[in-house]
């Protein structure tokens, strides 16, 4: 007996050393924070939008969807949609109606991305997270995991696409910007890299103490967003959700993730040495 | 109950062509206008009329999926609560296997039978679901390889486990057909394929789970716990268990005939020592829920109407069949320790539903209710699986006992041990 549980212990520190080697950071999401500030994103100023609607309007131009049926409207909560991928809302508020755009926030670590078992949803280097076709196979996991409910999935169809805002992703390789920011008459929505932006939105808050809340929305949000905000009334009062915590959502399942090599390395060698020692008939040679 | 000796013969006799066999094995056995074939087949046929629709006019026409509520019953009922019934076998073959407790061998190959049917069915309907089932096949071939997904962990253990699963129940399949050579190697392999499935079961089973971490911010706080993996292969140990002893009351009953008389007078034995078992896990597993609402201060919710949905889940679906269970093994009543094993499967339906639709965006004004048609194809699957598993049972040796020459195997395997310990021993001495 001496030498097999020498045998097994040597097994089990092969596992362990193993399991270390294996190093999970390599293969499982990235969850370090990192740079962001030259990634490319949007700032949206509530405090200068009208309303208007140009946005949704070049939106469904650019991605060849129908023109919005419908207006903002206070009391009555506009969503996104498999043929809406931005829409404006009018909020009562204390002070004025304000008009809220809402599309993906294109965040830093996206829930969506890590719960994609296809790689579809695919985080850009340059910042948009973005869909592709030919890999997803339409689990819904996305929609499960995305803290603010932006993919969308084209039920009615039988070839059904996951539908959202991808920043015009394919549009900015031509120097382009997003359609959305184009279109504001209002320079409500900036486009540029993430740094910048916060920059200037700090810059606004300073100058203008009294029109803003002291606090960007997105800059901390789930690990942060690609797509922030700035309002006169606090975010809450704008249905945002304001409870989602600063962790990025890849966080929530690195523990478990981390925790199978682990498993499967010592299991077995545990397994296989309780079953040795259960042995029949072996009690004489202890 | 009738406890006669079956008269039918088992298994391809020596000299039966194989095909010839196979193609009279696939003749229905036995009467076809049970009760239970009368409910079940116009289900099975109304589900498969419906599958065809769902694949023709989309998930919309045949669900009440939403973009609100992407995952329904076919996710919550069908994969999430099929797969922690199937829990049973590879707790029973982590007993029968790696502690050797021979007591419950006799029931290793039907439970394994059942899980293996189980995953096969249960996480088949996940085709059903997916919207795109054409791409399934993505993340198993290596171009879309999401690694940083649970989900991706939970589908390859699924298809890893169905493998060493279908290992583990192969020897009863060889000696059905006959087939003694094959049937002496698929044996050398059980042991190997019962320690890998059950670290892919503790894997996959607290996977499905770590599922559910990443919607934090829409379950229900008494529900979402940083411990939903533990508590779900804590749960998935009693699961199993409970349909286990449901599994085999009604095939003592529905198959009694087949059953070696011996093993009949063992199954009290069995069930009472399942019974302990299942108490023990729940033990475990009502304490653990208990330190998690104690760490998750959400005292004050208790007195909500989910709170009160989480104090009927937690006393009348655990607490009360774990003392059921106790005081069941007890006074050894099988008819107890069956109500016990039936109020902790329902318990655990509960369970995973409340995690994954009930309390999933429980303030949402328009919450999810599965339609007809979901809960039609989802009864559909169930009872294809109990036809799958009576197909079987009716034909190999899974009630009744091997044949004598594949014992005549097993005694040969079991044997050589101390031999190759002694010419390893020669060898020695003569180098």
């Amino acid at each position: 007996m001496k030498t097999t549980r020498r045998e097994l212990l040597k097994l089990t520190g092969l596992a362990a050393s193993a399991s270390l080697l294996l190093g999970p950071d390599k293969a499982f999401a990235r969850t370090v924070q990192r740079d962001t500030s030259t990634q490319v994103g949007m700032l949206v100023d509530t405090t200068r939008c009208i309303g208007c609607q140009s946005c949704e309007i070049a939106c469904s131009e650019a991605n060849g969807l129908p023109p919005p049926t419908d207006k903002p409207n206070a009391g009555q909560r506009r969503t996104t949609g498999i043929d809406a991928y931005t829409v404006v809302n009018e909020i009562e508020s204390e002070k004025s109606n304000i008009f809220c755009k809402t599309q993906c926030m294109h965040c830093d670590q996206p829930a969506c991305v890590s719960a994609c078992i296809t790689n579809a949803m695919y985080k850009t280097p340059e910042g948009p997270v973005i869909w592709r076709e030919n890999k997803c196979m339409g689990c819904r996991y996305c929609m499960l995991a995305c803290p603010f409910d932006v993919p969308k999935f084209e039920y009615e169809s039988i070839n059904p696409r996951i539908r959202k805002c991808i920043l015009c992703y394919d549009r900015l390789g031509d120097g382009k910007q997003p359609a959305c920011v184009e279109a504001c008459p209002q320079e409500a929505v900036q486009y540029g890299r993430r740094g910048d932006l916060l920059d200037i939105a700090r810059k606004r808050i300073a100058d203008h103490p009294a029109q803003y809340v002291h606090n960007i929305y997105g800059e901390n949000e789930v690990g942060g967003t690609n797509v922030l905000y700035l309002s006169s009334v606090p975010f809450e009062q704008l249905g945002f959700k304001t409870d989602l915590g600063t962790v990025a959502y890849p966080e929530f399942t690195k523990t478990f993730l981390y925790s199978v090599p682990l498993v499967l390395l010592l299991g077995p060698a545990f397994m296989a040495g309780l079953r040795h020692a259960t042995r029949p008939g072996d009690d004489k040679s202890h | 109950m009738n406890t006669t000796p079956t008269t039918r013969s088992f298994g391809r006799a020596v000299g039966q062509d194989l095909w010839p066999f196979i193609k009279s094995e696939l003749k229905p056995k036995g009467k076809l206008l049970t009760p239970f074939n009368i409910i079940s087949a116009p289900v099975i046929l109304l589900g498969l009329a419906l599958i065809v629709l769902r694949f023709t006019k989309g998930l919309g026409a045949t669900t009440n999926l939403n973009q609100e509520f992407p995952w329904g019953i076919w996710i919550g009922f069908d994969v999430v609560t099929g797969v922690a019934f199937a829990a049973g076998a590879y707790t029973l073959t982590f007993l029968v296997y790696v502690l050797r407790m021979e007591k419950y061998h006799s029931i290793v190959r039907a439970t394994v039978l059942n899980g293996f049917l189980a995953y096969v069915f249960y996480a088949g309907a996940l085709a059903l679901d997916v919207g795109r089932p054409w791409k399934m096949i993505n993340p198993i071939i290596g171009n879309s390889f999401g690694i940083s997904s649970v989900l991706f962990l939970v589908a390859w253990h699924f298809l890893l486990y169905m493998i060493a699963q279908f290992i583990e129940f192969s020897p009863a399949i060889a000696e059905w057909l006959g087939l003694r050579r094959l049937r002496k190697i698929l044996s050398t392999l059980t042991v190997g394929a019962v320690i890998f499935g059950i670290c892919l079961s503790l894997l996959h089973q607290s996977g499905l789970g770590a599922l559910f971490l990443l919607a934090a911010a829409k379950i229900h706080p008494l529900w979402y716990t940083e411990y939903i993996p533990v508590l779900f292969v804590v749960s998935s140990v009693f699961a199993g268990m409970s349909i286990v002893i449901i599994e085999g009351s009604i095939s003592h009953r529905v198959f009694g005939n087949m059953i070696d008389p011996k093993h009949h007078a063992e199954h009290t034995d069995i069930l009472v020592g399942l019974g302990r078992l299942a108490a023990v896990a729940m033990f475990v597993y009502f304490f653990l829920k208990v330190l998690v609402l104690i760490h998750g201060l959400h005292f004050d919710l208790l007195n909500t109407p989910m709170g009160h949905i989480y104090l009927i889940e937690m006393v009348g679906f655990v607490l009360f069949p774990m003392l059921l269970f106790i005081y069941g093994a007890q006074i050894r009543n099988k008819n107890v320790l069956l109500s016990a094993a039936i109020i902790s499967a329902l318990g655990i339906i509960f369970n995973r539903l409340n995690i994954s639709v009930i309390a999933f965006k429980w303030d949402v004004p328009m919450h999810y209710v599965p339609s007809w048609m979901e809960i039609v194809i989802t009864l559909a699957v169930v009872f294809g699986e109990i036809w799958a598993f009576r197909w079987a049972v009716n034909r190999m040796p899974v009630f009744v006992d091997s044949p004598a020459w594949a014992k005549q195997i097993d005694k040969e395997l079991a044997e050589p041990q101390p031999a190759v310990q002694e010419i390893g021993l020669k060898d020695k001495q003569i180098a």
